[in-house]
């Protein structure tokens, strides 16, 4: 079996794993970092969304093996010393989830799309998170929240 | 789903990857960025007995200037292309139609070449390569050769890349000044093209000297409305209307859940009138 | 504004941010899937791909060979582990017909995805390659996929039971024939209201863990019904209920599609029944897309006979309704829950509801987000557009002319129910003003002088729903095989805090939150002091779970009411501690004073702590911190709204947008804002997405054709539009706080709204309908065919057929 070697919100993990090990089952089975969820078969949900290398992508469409050498950023590694990241605060103060399942995912693509336009209009918003699915909120408190966070986050830069 | 068992061989070069392919016969895979292998063996409609991994070969990754061409390594990513320099200065039309295929996370992983040894008739990338009269590099045990895109796309999901050849380079022309558009119909943001259209346009005296357009979803391969760029050598923007009354005139469009063949050839026509009215315009 | 809202410290009202929150934006949940317990198995099922076939013979041999499998099982293995079938709860008529349910088929499989046999093995992914390793041996029989051919009986679903008719179900009212006979004008129409998938955002799963020296199994799944499974399960399986408790952890979304008692349910349970392991399961979401129950679909025709000034005489709705292929645990119920509301918000002489159940070779149908009522909303507000569009009425005056007015209520309805309140006035004219109604108008008016390329359209829905699944009596005389009160404790720890148990369970509502605010108020304690348990039958053991928009009007009320008991109860203490007559106790905002001498008070806390100690009470007094309630109303709570879209149509392409939308809802008292807003919009963005793109699509051979969600078309982001909601506040008088619910409403509304909006856009072309979804090429095809266009010989053929791909 492969042997990867890999970092994970700042924990290093050397493991073997099997070839056809997904990233996402990599963390959820083997790590017990469920927080990043599985919600399709076909790439299209995105509630596995996690960075990798600083990128998001979708964990149930990458092989953990290709993954060795990469730095991982998950949503349990996205609070620092206890405080939450703006995205997340934003999310709670805006009603941006329901039954929270997309959210991990929805979380980290909002992180990359802010990370790539940190001043994003609705219409940037909404296509920026075009890979993410939610079936609950119809979207508008979720691009509220990024928004916010948006303004958070540059007022935090300034600060 | 979980995909079945397979073997994971990294490949450090191109000729180790040829040379794997070699070996394996029509057991292995080439796995480029993934999204397009990795979901059909997770849903266990393709099951490789050894997937080649050409994450890791550098040479493949990145475009670079050529003469009057960009070569563009295969692995380069749907991401890099949106944010490189000399295709936002030489080949923009790349750049925007690669700014509709998949999502953000998609485009982080998927790659140029993959998309195009993929061979999907329904994906953009093809269409514009065909467009853009784009040279593909293949690798294989005997060297390099070239293939023009007319003759790369061969079939449904079908390419004339040999099966112990990789695909390492895509040469697309500058077309640094011509006028471009790519219409993209469909459903939802998620769903692939019922019909997409991709228009050149090189533009002299307010004209159109010459008219590049590529059909997507319209055939088992990708297309060209051969017709309308004949009509429309030399014409004037009024000549647009009539010309993409043609753009479906030898395609044999696929009928599924979203569009009869018919209606196909209503929607290539209008995208191409539109793709054509906006290129001028840009 | 209700009276609660002005009291100073309220927290109803309050948009309080939810303390469900914090482990869901962190990653920290309890999904079922991340259950790992040690020894644990895996299963896998082996579906069946064929829609309709003989079973003759289920080779397991060569997946027992696999690598790290366990077992395997086939419907003939486990036939003597079930006491009985799976439970269909809503034998709708007497002489309906019930077809035998089993887990694991036994001699038939008769839907693709139908299980057939199951294999265990010690990981995810071994399970996965030994299922490849079953060998079925089908004998291919035909495929049952039309409704209307189904009802020929050429070919039977159930050969035993000699028809594919599952039940008949009629409700007449008023004179008829009087009514259609005499009418000026009756409009007649076919809807076809497509079948959906609901698509959960997680699908499900089930964990089994055994204590097999004693009989006793926990059984974790992704459900939102831990208590109906517990009952059924215990029915139907040869676990004992008090040897079975259910645990649903969090759970990630439901829809309905969750309120079931599954397959996989009973097998995990048989299975580890027989292998003395834990067990588990989780679906793929292509194995969802077969394996889950699937919402809607309806034929339904329609007929509606007015007068020329357009008072509404009678309507007559003659459904069929596709049950699958088997009855699920409400399949027959979902289309009959229309059975009251095709008359909606209108007044009129006589009434008929008839509706077909129909078996076919497909996944067996059951409740989707408003279950029966969208279906009758989009039935009853596309016909009445199309009466006014025949009348040449502006379709809200329409409305006005026929609606009860809010002076009238309580009103007696048609179909035989008592609206207790409404006023569908205020909720119209707000709606009017936000949306610019008459300005749209106008723009609409002038675009179609012009002849713009692209039209604009307004949709016009209004509505109410029968929710709060409730009350006992109705249901039963409906032939539900359950009740529908909702049972809650209070509880106050000797530290002050509280403890509240309900009998709901939610997955995503926000109920900890509302419940909080509401138990806040009551008791006077502190909003952050108070946690809801729900979701364990060891810790909630009585309980009828979440569905029907009834865990507020129902389940909040119960805990409302417990509220108010403890602090009755508490009061006696108080008194005693205060050395007054308890009539001479008073409680406000967590505080027992005695009338009169301000000074002379405890806190509820403080008589918390006196309670547990228990060390002077009254004499007799029962030292008990808790007190609890089961309520059961006395009528459904009727919410009711008006939502308005302006839908834009390219005319040239087909493809429909929505460009605004404007809902004014009224779901009686607000608990809390925000929450309710959240439901709403995402029912917009569901109902929006059956009336423009989701479909499940069968092929004649009964294959789903919209096997995933590359294919079944889940609105993303940039889909939708931001949407403008806003309410009136007219309160039930069903409950104490006068609140009606509000998780189906937005689904409910928002479908013929955009059909509506749909079919204006492009009504001057000659189009009166548009089948759902209103995809661009179905939208081009109308206008082409009503303009006159010569069509290939495909076309009708195909416009026909639809979404067939």
């Amino acid at each position: 079996m492969p042997a990867i070697s890999v970092e994970i919100d700042g924990v290093n993990y050397e493991d073997e794993v099997e070839a056809r090990l997904l990233l996402v089952y990599y963390l959820r089975d083997r790590l017990g970092l469920t927080g990043t969820n599985v919600g399709c078969d076909t790439s299209n949900c995105g509630t596995c969304t996690v960075l990798l290398d600083g990128q998001s992508v979708k964990s149930c469409t990458v092989l953990a093996v290709q993954a060795d050498g990469t730095e991982i950023r998950t949503i349990q590694g996205l609070a620092e010393n206890g405080e939450w990241h703006p995205l997340q605060e934003a999310f709670h103060t805006e009603h941006g989830l329901q039954c929270g399942y997309c959210t991990p995912g929805m979380i980290m693509s909002s992180l990359d799309l802010l990370q790539e336009n940190p001043d994003p209009s609705e219409e940037e918003v909404r296509e920026g998170l075009e890979g993410n699915l939610c079936r609950c909120t119809g979207y508008q408190n979720i691009v509220k929240a990024v928004r916010k966070a948006a303004g958070e986050m540059k007022e935090g830069a300034s600060a | 789903m979980i995909p079945a068992a397979f073997d994971y061989v990294r490949a450090g070069s191109v000729d180790e990857a040829v040379g794997l392919l070699g070996e394996h016969g029509d057991e292995a895979k080439l796995l480029a960025g993934g999204h397009s292998l990795l979901p059909l063996m997770r849903l266990r409609l393709a099951s490789p007995g050894v997937v080649v991994d050409l994450g890791r070969i550098d040479e493949l990754r990145g475009v670079r200037e050529q003469g009057d061409e960009l070569a563009i390594g295969a692995m380069t990513t749907h991401y890099q292309l949106t944010k490189d320099p000399l295709i936002a200065e030489h080949c923009p039309i790349l750049a925007a139609v690669t700014e509709t295929v998949g999502d953000p996370q998609v485009r982080h992983r998927g790659t140029l070449g993959g998309a195009a040894a993929h061979g999907d008739a329904a994906g953009d990338q093809p269409t514009t390569l065909l467009a853009l009269d784009a040279t593909m590099v293949a690798q294989g045990p005997d060297g390099r050769r070239e293939i023009a895109a007319a003759d790369f796309f061969t079939g449904v999901f079908e390419t004339a890349l040999a099966e112990d050849e990789v695909l390492v380079e895509i040469r697309v022309p500058k077309v640094t000044d011509w006028g471009y558009d790519y219409q993209k119909f469909n459903r939802v943001a998620q769903a692939w093209a019922i019909v997409g259209v991709a228009a050149l346009v090189r533009r002299e005296n307010g004209g159109i000297a010459e008219a590049r357009v590529g059909l997507t979803h319209m055939g088992s391969t990708p297309l060209r409305a051969s017709a309308t760029e004949q009509a429309l050598e030399g014409a004037s923007a009024d000549g647009i209307a009539d010309a993409a009354e043609q753009a479906a005139e030898g395609t044999n469009p696929p009928a599924d859940q979203n569009a009869q063949p018919d209606y196909r050839e209503h929607l290539a026509r209008v995208l191409t009138r539109r793709a054509l009215e906006n290129a001028l315009g840009r | 504004m209700t009276a609660v809202e002005d009291a100073p410290s309220a927290q109803i009202g309050q948009a309080r941010h939810r303390k469900e929150d914090p482990k869901l934006v962190t990653g920290q949940t309890s999904w079922t899937d991340n259950i790992q317990l040690p020894g644990m198995l895996y299963m896998a099922f082996v579906r069946s791909s064929m829609a309709h076939a003989r079973i003759d013979g289920v080779d397991y041999s060569a997946a027992l060979e696999q690598p790290g499998v366990i077992a395997a099982f086939s419907g003939e293995d486990l036939a003597d582990d079930w006491a009985g079938p799976l439970p269909c709860a809503w034998p709708v008529t007497p002489e309906m017909v019930h077809p035998d349910h089993w887990p694991l088929a036994k001699d038939e499989v008769r839907y693709v995805g139908d299980a057939v046999a199951v294999v265990v093995a010690r990981s995810r992914e071994a399970a996965a390659d030994a299922a490849e390793h079953v060998v079925v041996d089908y004998e291919p029989l035909d495929a049952v996929v039309d409704m209307e051919q189904a009802l020929e009986d050429s070919t039977l679903v159930h050969s035993d039971k000699g028809t594919n008719e599952c039940f008949v179900w009629n409700l007449d009212s008023g004179d008829l024939d009087d009514a259609f006979e005499n009418a000026e004008v009756v409009v007649k129409r076919r809807f076809i209201n497509q079948r959906l998938i609901p698509t959960a955002i997680e699908p499900r799963a089930v964990v089994v863990a055994p204590v097999p020296a004693s009989g006793q199994y926990t059984l974790y799944s992704a459900t939102q019904v831990p208590h109906i499974l517990r009952t059924m399960l215990a029915m139907t399986t040869g676990v004992s209920e008090e040897k079975l408790r259910i645990v649903a952890p969090d759970v990630g979304g439901g829809f309905g599609s969750k309120l079931n008692v599954y397959a996989e349910e009973s097998v995990a349970l048989a299975v580890s029944s027989r292998l003395k392991r834990p067990v588990k399961w989780t679906e793929s979401r292509s194995e969802n897309y077969q394996a889950t129950i699937h919402g809607r679909d309806q034929i339904q025709d329609m007929e509606v006979a007015a007068d020329a000034d357009g008072r509404i005489r009678a309507i007559r709705a003659d459904l069929k309704a596709d049950m699958g292929a088997y009855l699920q645990l409400v399949t027959p119920g979902i289309p009959v829950l229309g059975a009251f509301m095709y008359c909606g918000i209108y007044k009129m002489d006589a009434y008929s509801f008839t509706c077909t159940g129909v078996f076919t070779t497909k996944t067996p149908t059951d409740a989707y987000r408003g279950a029966g009522r969208p279906e009758a909303t989009f039935a009853l507000e596309r016909l009445i557009d199309e009466l006014a569009a025949e009348l040449e009425m502006d379709p809200i005056e329409l409305r006005k002319r026929n609606w009860i007015k809010h002076e009238e209520f309580p009103s007696d309805t048609i179909a035989g129910l008592t609206y207790d309140s409404g006023n569908y006035e205020a909720a119209t004219e707000k709606a009017m003003e936000l949306f610019g109604y008459d300005e749209l108008r106008e723009e609409q008016h002038r675009r179609r002088e012009d002849g713009d390329r692209v039209q604009l359209g307004i949709g016009v829905s209004t509505y109410t729903e029968m929710c709060g699944l409730a009350p006992s009596r109705v249901l039963g005389s409906l032939d539900y095989g359950a009740g529908g009160w909702e049972s809650a404790v209070v509880r106050m720890l000797p530290t002050g805090k509280v403890e509240v148990v309900t009998g709901t369970s939610p997955h995503g509502q926000g109920h900890e939150t509302t419940f909080s605010q509401i138990v806040a108020d009551d008791l006077g304690v502190d909003f952050d002091d108070i946690e809801i348990l729900h979701g364990d039958t060891k810790v909630s053991p009585q309980g009828l779970d979440t569905y029907g928009s009834r865990s507020l009007a129902v389940g909040g009320i119960a805990i409302h009411m417990a509220s108010e008991r403890l602090v009755e109860q508490m009061k006696e203490a108080a008194a005693h501690m205060l050395e007054a007559a308890i009539d001479d106790v008073e409680f406000e905002g967590g505080t027992f004073r005695v009338k009169g001498s301000p000074e002379a008070s405890t806190t509820i806390q403080d008589v918390a702590l006196g309670l547990f100690t228990a060390h002077d009470l009254p004499d007799g007094f029962e030292p008990s911190l808790q007190a609890e309630c089961t309520f059961d109303p006395e009528n459904f709570s009727f919410p009711h709204g008006t939502h308005l879209a302006a839908m834009e149509v390219d005319t040239e392409t087909g493809e429909a947008k929505v460009r605004s939308y404007v809902c004014v809802d009224d779901v009686g008292t607000i608990i809390n804002p925000q929450v309710v807003e959240g439901q709403i919009h995402g029912g917009l963005v569901q109902g929006i997405a059956q009336a423009l793109w989701e479909e499940a699509i069968y092929d004649d051979a009964g294959n789903l054709v919209t096997g995933s969600i590359v294919d079944y078309y889940v609105p993303g982001a940039p889909d939708v539009p931001s949407f403008t909601t806003d309410h009136t506040v007219t309160p039930a008088t069903s409950n104490p706080l006068g609140v009606k619910g509000v998780g189906e409403a937005g689904t409910i509304a928002s479908t013929p709204a955009i059909v509506n909006g749909v079919v204006d856009a492009i009504r001057h072309f000659g189009v009166n309908d548009i089948r759902m979804p209103c995809s661009p090429e179905r939208v081009w095809r109308a206008i082409q065919d009503r303009e006159g266009h010569t069509q290939d010989d495909t076309s009708d053929q195909e416009l026909e057929g639809g979404g067939m791909g």
